[in-house]
C-alpha cells in the first residue's frame, strides 16, 4: 500500500512540474519573440489593458457608463472627436453654423462601416432618433435634449419628424437645436451623438447584443469578439477612412474587476496599462508607484465636493457653511490622505475647464476665518458658544477611500473649531437615496464632466429640484446668468457669465469642494500616443508601440 | 426509495417557494433601485424605464408574474446589462464556476483525503504533524489572501502560470488551488480523525487477526468507513464551490456566476438577484438531496425512510 500511495503521489507530482513546465515555456516564447521583434524595430502593435467590468450596452444609444465609453469611443466615431482637448472633425469634413447659433450643417466625409456600407448623413439622423425614442429606454437620450424637440419627443409630446435632426442628402446633415450651444461640437464627440448603421439596424434589432457580422461600426476599431463578463478584442478597421494613421492591430480588453490583481497583472507583463481611465490602481501603490518614478499623473474634469443639506440647521446659514468649508486643509489631505496626486479644490469647476481655479476662490485651511464666520454664524442662529451646537452628521457611501477622507475632515472640524462630527455610512443605492431625497445633513460627492464645458458643473445648482442639486439651495441671480449665458454666442462674455455665477456659488457655499479628481495609471515604456482628454477618456487611435 | 425521493422533491418545492417569496420581499424592502445612480435620470425616462419593467404596478402584480416566470424557467432581462437575459449570464456564467468548482472539488477531495489518510497511518510522527500543520493553515489562511500569496508566488516570482483570467487550462490551475485550500484542509482532518476512529475499532483488530495486510485492511475496512463524514461535508461543500465563490472570480477575472450574485445586489440588478438565487437554492437542495441518498449506498446501517428492504 505504501508503494502504491507513494506511487500516486509521485505522479501528481510529475503532472504538476508538467503544467508548470509549460506555464514556464510558453511565457519564455513570448518574452523571446518580443526581445527578436524588438531588434528589428518589428514591436507586435497589440495592446492589452483592463475594462474592469461588463461594459452596459454597446450600443451607442443605450451605453450610460465609462466603461461602454471606453469601448465606443474605439469602434465608433462622431462627427468630432477630442484631441488635445479641443473638438476636431472626425466623421464630418466640414460644418457651417447659423447666425443664431443655432443650425449646424455637417458635410459627411467619404467613410465606410466595417461592411463596406458608406456611412451616410441618414445613419446619424437614424441613430439619435433611435435614442430619443421613449420605447427604446435609453437612458442616456437626455444627453440629445439639446437637438430641438428632442425631450419633447423622449417624452412623448412631440413626433419623430419634429425632432431637429435632418439628412438633407447622403453626406449632409442638418442639425436644429433648442438653444444655442456653445459646446455643441463637444457634445457630437459623445457616444450618444454616434451613428449607427442604419440599414443593419432595420434589419436586425438585435444587432448590438454580440460581436458578428452585424456589428458594424464606423471607427478605427473593429470588435472581432466579445465574450460576455471576460473580454472583448478589438482589431484595426480596414475600411476607416483613417486607416493608414491607425497603428494598433489589435486591442485584447480583459475584464478583471480587481485593483491588486490589475498591478499585478501589469507587473507580470499581462498588461500594457493598468489603472484609469480604463481601470484603477489600488491606492496603496500610489506613493510607492510615484517614487519609483512610474506613475503617471493627468489631472481631469471632476470635482470631489461635500455637499451640505441647506434647509436642514445649521445649514441653512451660510456662515456656518462657510466656516466649515475653510477649516478643510485640503494639502494635508491630498498629500497625506488621498495621495493620489489630486489638486485641492478652491473652486467649483475644474482647472481642465477654467484653468485659474488651481488657486481659487479662497484660501485653503483658513482657520481664522473659519473661526470668525463661525461665531457669526452662531450668532445668527442664536448660539452663544460652540458647544451649544448639536453634533452634526457626515455620511458617505461605505467605501474605505471615503472613510479616511471622512476621518481626517471629521478631525480638522474638531480641531479647528470645535465641531463635533457624527460619521456615517451607507451601501451605495442606499446613499444615493439618501442624498437625492434630502436625508442627511453633509455628504460627500463626486462629479465627472460629461462633455468640456463648465456648464457641466454649474448647471447642478440651477434649479432647487434639479435631480442632481441635493443641497436644495437656489439663487435667482445665479440661475439668470446661467439661462442667459445659454443663449450668449461670444465665447468670451459667456466664460465671463460662467465666472460670475462661480463666484456666486463660492459665495454662497451649498458645496464644500474638497479636490479635483486626476487620472493615474502606469504604462509601457514603449507605448506611446494614448490620448487621454480632460474629461478622463481614452483614446487609443493613435497609440503605436516603439 | 422512489417515494423516498418523490417526497423529499416535493419539500423542495416548498422550500424553493418560501426562497422566493423572501427573497422578492427582502430585496424590494432595500432602498435603492436600479436606475439610481450618481447623475439622476430625468424623472421621465425614469418613469419610462418603470413602466417597461413594470416596475410601477402593484407589488402583487410583480410577485405573481415573478412566480409565473420561475416556473416557466424564464427570468426576463438584466436590468444590469443591456440585451442579456438573466438566462444568458446563468447559461454562460455557471458552466465556468462548475468547471472551475470540479477542479477545485476533485483537489480538495484527492489531495485531501490522501493526507488525511497519512496521517492517520502514520499517528503522531512526523508525516502527521506536517499533514496537520498543512490543514491548519489551510483552513486558517482567508481565500483572498491565500489567492493573492498565490498571484504573488507561483505567478509573479516563479512565473509557473498566469497571475489572472480565464483563457486556458494553465489560468485555472491558481483559481482552482485557492478555492481548494480551505476545503482541502478541512477533508484532511476530517479524514483523519475519522480514520484514527476506525482503526481503533475491534472489526479492524479482527482483520490484523485473521492475519490481512495493513494495505487490505486500509483499503478495504477502513476507508470505507472512514469517508462517511467526508461525504456529509460533500454535499453542501460541491453546492457552494460549484455555484463560485465570489472572492476568488473577483480576483482572478473569472466571469462566474458567483460574482455576478454578489454584483446584481449592490446593483439592484432585481431579476438577475431572483433568478441567480433560484438557481442556487435548487443546486443546494440538489446536492442535500443526493448526499442523502448516497448515505444509503456507503453506509448499509442508514436506511432510507420510506424505503422497503432490497428496494
Amino acid at each position: 500500500m505504501k508503494k502504491r500511495l507513494s506511487l500516486l503521489f509521485s505522479l501528481m507530482l510529475i503532472l504538476s512540474l508538467f503544467l508548470a513546465a509549460c506555464g514556464g515555456f510558453n511565457k519564455k516564447d513570448e518574452a523571446g519573440d518580443n526581445k527578436a521583434g524588438d531588434k528589428k524595430s518589428n514591436v507586435p502593435q497589440e495592446l492589452r489593458v483592463n475594462i474592469k467590468t461588463e461594459p452596459f450596452s454597446l450600443h451607442p444609444g443605450l451605453a450610460n457608463d465609462s466603461t461602454s465609453g471606453t469601448v465606443l469611443r474605439q469602434t465608433f466615431e462622431g462627427l468630432t472627436v477630442i484631441k488635445d482637448g479641443k473638438p476636431q472633425l472626425a466623421a464630418a469634413e466640414s460644418y457651417e453654423v447659423s447666425d443664431d447659433l443655432k443650425t449646424y450643417t455637417f458635410k459627411l466625409r467619404d467613410a465606410k462601416w466595417t461592411n463596406g456600407d458608406p456611412v451616410t448623413a441618414q445613419d446619424f439622423e437614424y441613430a439619435w432618433k433611435w435614442a430619443l425614442d421613449p420605447k427604446n429606454q435609453s437612458q442616456y437620450a437626455y444627453q440629445l435634449y439639446y437637438i430641438k424637440n428632442g425631450q419633447a419627443y423622449n417624452e412623448g409630446k412631440a413626433k419623430a419628424d419634429d425632432v431637429g435632426v435632418k439628412a438633407i442628402d447622403d453626406k449632409t446633415l442638418q442639425v436644429t437645436l433648442e438653444n444655442p450651444t456653445p459646446y455643441f461640437l463637444e457634445l457630437t464627440a459623445f457616444y450618444t451623438y454616434y451613428p449607427v448603421n442604419s440599414k443593419i439596424a432595420q434589419k436586425n434589432p438585435n444587432w448590438y447584443k454580440n460581436a458578428g457580422p452585424d456589428y458594424t461600426s464606423n471607427g478605427p476599431f473593429k470588435m472581432v469578439s466579445w465574450e460576455h463578463n471576460n473580454k472583448i478584442v478589438l482589431e484595426k478597421n480596414e475600411n476607416y477612412w483613417d486607416a493608414k494613421n491607425v497603428k494598433l492591430t489589435k486591442i485584447d480588453m480583459a475584464m478583471v474587476n480587481d485593483d491588486n490583481t490589475e498591478l499585478s497583472m501589469f507587473n507580470n507583463g499581462e498588461l500594457d496599462w493598468a489603472g484609469m481611465p480604463t481601470g484603477q490602481l489600488p491606492t496603496d501603490s500610489l506613493p510607492q508607484l510615484k517614487k519609483e518614478g512610474k506613475l503617471h499623473v493627468q489631472p481631469i474634469a471632476g470635482t470631489y465636493w461635500l455637499k451640505f443639506n441647506t434647509e436642514k440647521p445649521p445649514f441653512n446659514n451660510v456662515n456656518i457653511r462657510k466656516a466649515l468649508t475653510y477649516a478643510i486643509d485640503r494639502k494635508a489631505l491630498v498629500e497625506n490622505v488621498t495621495k493620489g496626486e489630486q489638486i485641492p479644490a478652491m473652486a467649483a469647476v475644474p482647472p481642465t475647464m477654467f484653468p485659474e481655479n488651481k488657486k481659487g476662490y479662497f484660501k485653503d485651511n483658513d482657520v481664522e476665518k473659519a473661526k470668525e464666520y463661525l461665531q457669526k454664524g452662531l450668532q445668527e442662529l442664536g448660539l452663544k458658544d460652540v458647544k451649544d451646537l448639536p453634533p452634526i452628521t457626515y455620511s458617505f457611501n461605505t467605501n474605505d477611500a471615503h472613510a479616511k477622507i471622512a476621518q481626517a475632515i471629521q478631525d480638522m472640524w474638531k480641531k479647528n473649531l470645535g465641531i463635533n462630527v457624527k460619521l456615517e455610512n451607507a451601501e451605495w443605492n442606499v446613499y444615493i437615496d439618501k442624498l437625492h431625497s434630502g436625508d442627511y445633513q453633509v455628504g460627500r460627492m463626486g462629479w465627472l464632466g460629461d462633455f468640456n464645458d463648465p456648464i457641466n458643473f454649474l448647471e447642478l445648482f440651477r434649479d432647487k429640484k434639479g435631480g442632481n442639486n441635493d443641497t436644495n439651495w437656489e439663487n435667482p441671480k445665479y440661475k439668470q446668468l446661467l439661462i442667459d449665458s445659454q443663449k450668449q454666442s461670444d465665447p468670451e462674455k459667456r466664460k465671463q457669465m460662467l465666472k460670475d455665477a462661480e463666484a456666486i456659488l463660492m459665495d454662497e457655499l451649498p458645496v464644500a469642494p474638497v479636490y479635483f479628481y486626476t487620472n493615474t495609471w502606469v504604462q509601457k515604456d514603449n507605448l506611446k500616443g494614448v490620448e487621454v482628454s480632460g474629461l478622463g477618456d481614452v483614446q487609443f487611435r493613435w497609440a503605436y508601440f516603439e | 426509495m422512489l417515494r423516498y425521493i418523490s417526497r423529499r422533491l416535493l419539500y423542495m418545492l416548498v422550500s424553493l417557494f418560501l426562497i422566493v417569496t423572501a427573497t422578492f420581499f427582502l430585496m424590494r424592502a432595500v432602498p435603492g433601485g436600479p436606475f439610481s445612480g450618481e447623475k439622476k435620470l430625468p424623472p421621465e425616462i425614469e418613469k419610462n424605464l418603470n413602466e417597461y419593467y413594470g416596475l410601477d404596478r402593484p407589488w402583487y402584480n410583480q410577485y405573481f408574474d415573478y412566480l409565473v416566470s420561475v416556473a416557466k424557467w424564464d427570468f426576463g432581462p438584466s436590468f444590469k446589462y443591456k440585451g442579456q437575459t438573466v438566462n444568458d449570464l446563468i447559461n454562460e456564467g455557471f458552466p465556468v464556476s462548475f468547471f472551475l468548482g470540479m477542479e477545485a472539488l476533485l483537489l480538495a477531495v484527492s489531495i485531501g483525503i490522501l493526507l488525511g489518510i497519512i496521517a492517520a497511518l502514520n499517528h503522531n510522527k512526523w508525516p502527521d504533524y506536517g499533514a496537520m500543520v498543512f490543514a491548519v493553515l489551510g483552513i486558517s489562511v482567508p481565500s483572498f489572501i491565500m489567492a493573492s500569496a498565490l498571484q504573488y508566488f507561483l505567478a509573479i516570482k516563479l512565473e509557473l502560470f498566469p497571475v489572472a483570467r480565464w483563457e486556458s487550462l494553465q489560468h485555472t490551475v491558481l483559481p482552482a488551488l485557492a478555492l481548494a485550500a480551505t476545503p482541502m484542509a478541512f477533508i484532511a482532518r476530517l479524514t483523519r480523525s475519522s480514520m484514527l476512529e476506525v482503526l481503533s475499532n475491534d472489526y479492524i483488530r479482527t482483520a490484523k487477526a485473521k492475519g490481512l495486510s495493513k494495505g487490505q485492511i486500509t483499503v478495504k475496512h477502513a476507508i470505507r468507513n472512514a469517508l462517511l463524514p467526508v461525504v456529509t461535508y460533500l454535499g453542501p461543500l460541491s453546492a457552494g464551490v460549484l455555484t463560485g465563490s465570489f472572492v476568488i472570480e473577483k480576483i482572478f477575472g473569472i466571469p462566474g456566476l458567483g460574482s455576478q450574485f454578489v454584483l446584481s445586489i449592490s446593483n439592484r440588478d432585481y431579476t438577475t438577484i431572483m433568478g441567480v438565487t433560484v438557481f442556487y437554492s435548487i443546486l443546494l437542495l440538489a446536492a442535500v438531496l443526493l448526499v442523502d441518498i448516497a448515505y444509503g449506498f456507503i453506509d448499509p446501517r442508514i436506511k432510507l425512510a420510506g424505503g422497503k428492504k432490497g428496494e
